[in-house]
């Protein structure tokens, strides 16, 4: 397996409390440029956590969060969205009241210039046609596995370096996480996108994440590349339920 | 016959004296889910100063436009100072930090200009307009109050559904955290709001400044009326503001004329409690839950 | 119980002893400090223990006080059924604007009731033949056994009366009403699911906190022995909240604080403005300008009020001592 690129986020030593509750205990982990890394491990492990510390959304009590040349602990949140970090957090995130079209406008308000942003939306509508045709229905109308693509849809219009997606296949059928999973390869592959995958259905994760990190009870199990982790039968069995 | 119509008239003028102070409270609530009752105090602040200014020498208009500047700032202090430090905790804090406020700037305005029985200078008439032989009451002063709500209104309307500005405004009330994922600077967003609610709530202070007696409680009703209004039209809609303050508006008037003045508030007591039992989340609600 | 009545058997001997060491001015004031300890319980219990935000309290005081004034207009009955007539009255009304009021959640409620503290009053103002117009109606005080000071006895009374209230709000409270009440503040939905019924539960609580209202008005008519619509304005309500917000919401203790503060702020202002040389203009709106800063005030640093800010205190040397207790 070739590496590809430097490294672009850097997780050390991460620790969170939720008051007397730790979420996560001395958290570390890499991703790279151009790979998909997938966060796996039961339910309540932590993994959601890890994704609303590093876009921000939750202080660490101690550890560090690094991407690229930038640390990224301590910064607001909306700051470090303008570093090119999307998160696409559990359950959607679409903001139901706005029309698809806002909603993607959103998302490209973080790019300068109208012509830019003008690109930007036809990217994604040419990656997501249904997007176009449907602009003007509210959020709230589209069923689950639409609104997945309106978030991701949404995510990618900034451009970002990194995305984090939590969970993006819950409640999708088969078919659709299927599409998603392959469209997440195609994007890393064929961009400087590097991406966050944390999930619960660990199968279709591994199926096309280069590198696998599992988690359990707020500890790194372990971090390795995903093709070893599936091959662990036992570690399979024990940690990710198949 | 001719009592209606004037009532109506009434109605119809001091109808959109409320939606103004309706619209203020809506933009703030739709922002923060906090009903500043400080709003018509504040309002009545830079009415004083703009009373204060005009004699200084300044120009009507002058003194207008700077009053409304003055509420703006005032409003984004407020935000700054009181409001923001209080983000994450209770929801109600805020809003007794805004009843405190309230009697803080009355008490500040009764000092500073103590009990004076001038009044406040009309920009317009108010001699009632005539049609034909009768003389109706409602003056160049009314017509003036209800083009300029409308046109608040307006731009209102077009500041949020047009502009990027306003996408970002709703997209920080319906969604604050989705929103500062996306590199909405949400904070300052809610700064802006409160500016801008405080610039509606002065308008309707000085529009309504001339027609009563001027002292620092001059906008206590308004604030009553403003606020059965606002919840009437579903506190989330700006539209909803408006035609809430026109249902205020004229049941205040019809009340007032018939009834007699004293009992007016009493009667937005009881149209905000029909009003509650019939549809307690307004006119123009959403039809969805805010997403946390 | 037992220690409930302990400390109200306590507190009256220490008022006991205060007001027939004091002055008959002093018995006046002392008395005032425990009418609205009662009214300041009462919001105490429906706003810290309920949830629900009251700025139209001074009007419940209103109707106790006019109930009363009425009744010793117009009749000649016992004083305590007078006494029971008008908490009843403000009772009855604090249900029919409860009722309402369940709908309504924080901000909505207080808008509701800021136009009642409005409004109410108001009524007197339309319906002056009745209620006396301007002047307001006359009361007179209960007479005093034999050799006793009326103050002194009136403000027995109405210390007995505070004491009375706050044993029994403390029992409520520790009751299985309580519970509801605490259960409905915290999470409406979860107490349904419970069990507990909601809307009862609210209304309810606005009941109790109209009574508290309605004898501490009843209480006020008679000590100062007029009524009229100048006692209750809106800066009465508010006053009411900033001192139930200072003692600390929910506290029952922490009233004595903000009964302490809204009795003797006139004359503590009064004596701030001619101190600075500030001018009676400002003396008139210096005493509820503090009411407002008190509100600020607490609210961004101790939003527990003092006895919350106390309790943190007595928390914090408790567990100071107990790191020093020998193994």
């Amino acid at each position: 397996m070739t590496t590809k690129g430097p490294t672009v986020l850097g997780v050390e030593g991460l620790s969170v409390s939720y008051g007397a509750i730790r979420a996560l205990a001395d958290v570390s982990l890499t991703a790279e440029t151009g790979m998909i890394t997938a966060v796996l491990g039961a339910n309540g492990a932590g993994k959601t956590t890890l994704l609303r510390t590093i876009s921000g959304l939750v202080k660490p009590s101690s550890g560090s969060i690094r991407f690229d040349d930038t640390t990224l602990t301590g910064l607001p949140v909306e700051s470090i969205a303008r570093h090119g970090v999307a998160h696409v957090p559990e359950g959607r995130g679409v903001i139901e009241e706005l029309t698809v079209e806002e909603n993607l406008r959103l998302g490209a308000l973080q790019l300068a210039g109208r012509r830019q942003r003008r690109v930007a939306l036809d990217d994604v509508h040419g990656v997501f046609p249904f997007l176009q045709d449907r602009r003007h229905t509210h959020a709230a109308m589209l069923s689950g596995g639409e609104r997945q693509m309106l978030a991701i849809g949404r995510a990618l219009v900034s451009r970002p370096r990194l995305l984090l997606l939590d969970e993006p296949s819950l409640g999708l059928a088969p078919i659709v996480t299927a599409q998603l999973m392959a469209l997440l390869q195609r994007l890393t592959e064929s961009s400087e996108l590097t991406v966050v995958l944390v999930e619960q259905n660990a199968r279709s994760a591994l199926s096309v994440a280069q590198r696998a990190v599992v988690i359990n009870l707020g500890r790194v199990v372990v971090a390795d590349t995903a093709a070893a982790i599936s091959a662990d039968d036992d570690l399979r069995h024990h940690y990710l339920g198949f | 016959m001719s009592l209606f119509l004037n009532v109506t008239l009434n109605g119809v003028a001091n109808g959109m004296i409320f939606a103004a102070v309706a619209l203020a409270l809506v933009f703030i609530y739709r922002a923060t889910r906090i009903i500043n009752f400080a709003q018509g105090a504040m309002g009545m602040l830079t009415t004083f100063i703009a009373f204060s200014l005009l004699d200084k020498g300044l120009g009507y208009w002058e003194a207008f436009v700077a009053a409304l500047a003055i509420g703006f700032v005032l409003g984004v202090v407020v935000e700054r100072v009181l409001i923001r430090p209080l983000h994450g905790k209770p929801e109600i804090n805020p809003v007794i930090v805004t009843i405190g406020l309230l009697v803080v700037l009355e008490g500040l305005a009764g000092s500073i200009w103590g009990n004076s029985s001038r009044g406040f200078p009309p920009a317009f008439s108010q001699t009632g307009l005539r049609i034909g032989s009768t003389r109706l009451d409602f003056s160049h002063l009314d017509l003036f109050i209800v083009g300029a709500v409308v046109a608040v209104m307006l731009l209102t309307l077009v500041l949020f559904r047009g502009t990027n500005l306003g996408l970002r405004m709703r997209a920080s009330a319906f969604a604050p955290e989705i929103a500062r994922l996306l590199g909405v600077r949400v904070g300052r967003i809610l700064t802006l709001g409160w500016g801008i609610a405080a610039l509606a709530g002065s308008l309707a202070a000085l529009l309504v400044a001339p027609t009563t007696s001027f002292g620092p409680y001059f906008m206590d009703l308004n604030l009553v009326f403003g606020f059965t209004a606002a919840v009437i039209g579903g506190l989330e809609s700006p539209v909803g503001a408006l035609v809430g303050g026109l249902i205020t508006g004229l049941s205040i008037s019809y009340v007032g004329g018939y009834l007699g003045s004293s009992l007016q508030p009493l009667g937005a007591l009881a149209l905000l409690m029909v009003a509650l039992m019939i549809r307690p989340q307004g006119i123009f609600a959403r039809p969805q839950a805010r997403r946390v | 119980m037992a220690r409930h009545l302990l400390m109200a058997g306590g507190g009256a001997l220490g008022f006991y002893l205060l007001t027939s060491a004091l002055s008959p001015y002093d018995d006046f004031q002392i008395g005032e400090i425990a009418l609205f300890a009662v009214a300041l319980a009462g919001l105490s219990v429906l706003t810290g223990g309920n949830g629900q935000i009251s700025l139209g309290h001074g009007a419940l005081m209103a109707v106790g006080a006019y109930t009363i004034a009425l009744e010793m207009t117009h009749t000649h009955i016992n004083f305590v059924v007078e006494l029971l007539v008008s908490i009843a009255t403000a009772t009855a009304v604090g249900v029919v604007v409860g009722i309402p009021a369940t709908r309504l959640k924080g901000p909505y409620l207080a808008g509701m009731t800021l136009i009642l503290a409005v409004g109410l009053p108001l009524l007197a103002d339309k319906y002056s033949g009745t209620f006396g117009g301007d002047q307001g109606l006359t009361t007179t005080p209960p007479t005093a056994p034999g050799s006793v000071n009326p103050e002194e006895w009136l403000a027995w009374i109405e210390i007995i009366g505070a004491l009375v209230t706050l044993v029994l709000l403390a029992n409520l409270m520790k009751s299985r009403f309580g519970r509801a009440f605490r259960a409905v503040r915290d999470d409406e939905i979860s107490a349904a699911l419970a069990g507990v019924n909601v809307a009862r539960t609210k209304v309810l609580a606005f009941g109790v906190s109209a009574t508290c209202a309605g004898l501490a008005g009843a209480f006020l008519a008679v000590s100062t022995g007029v009524v009229n619509t100048g006692e209750f304005p809106l800066s009465l309500s508010i006053g009411i909240l900033a001192g139930m917000v200072l003692g600390g919401a929910g506290s029952l203790m922490g009233v004595w604080w903000g009964a302490i503060v809204l009795v003797y702020l006139p004359q503590w202002s009064t004596s701030l403005s001619n101190a600075f040389n500030l001018g009676s203009g400002v003396a008139a709106y210096l005493a509820t300008m503090i009411y407002g800063v008190v509100l600020i005030v607490v609210m961004l640093l101790a939003p527990s009020g003092v006895q919350g800010g106390l309790r943190r205190a007595g928390l914090q040397l408790q567990t100071t001592l107990q790191r020093w207790r020998p193994e």
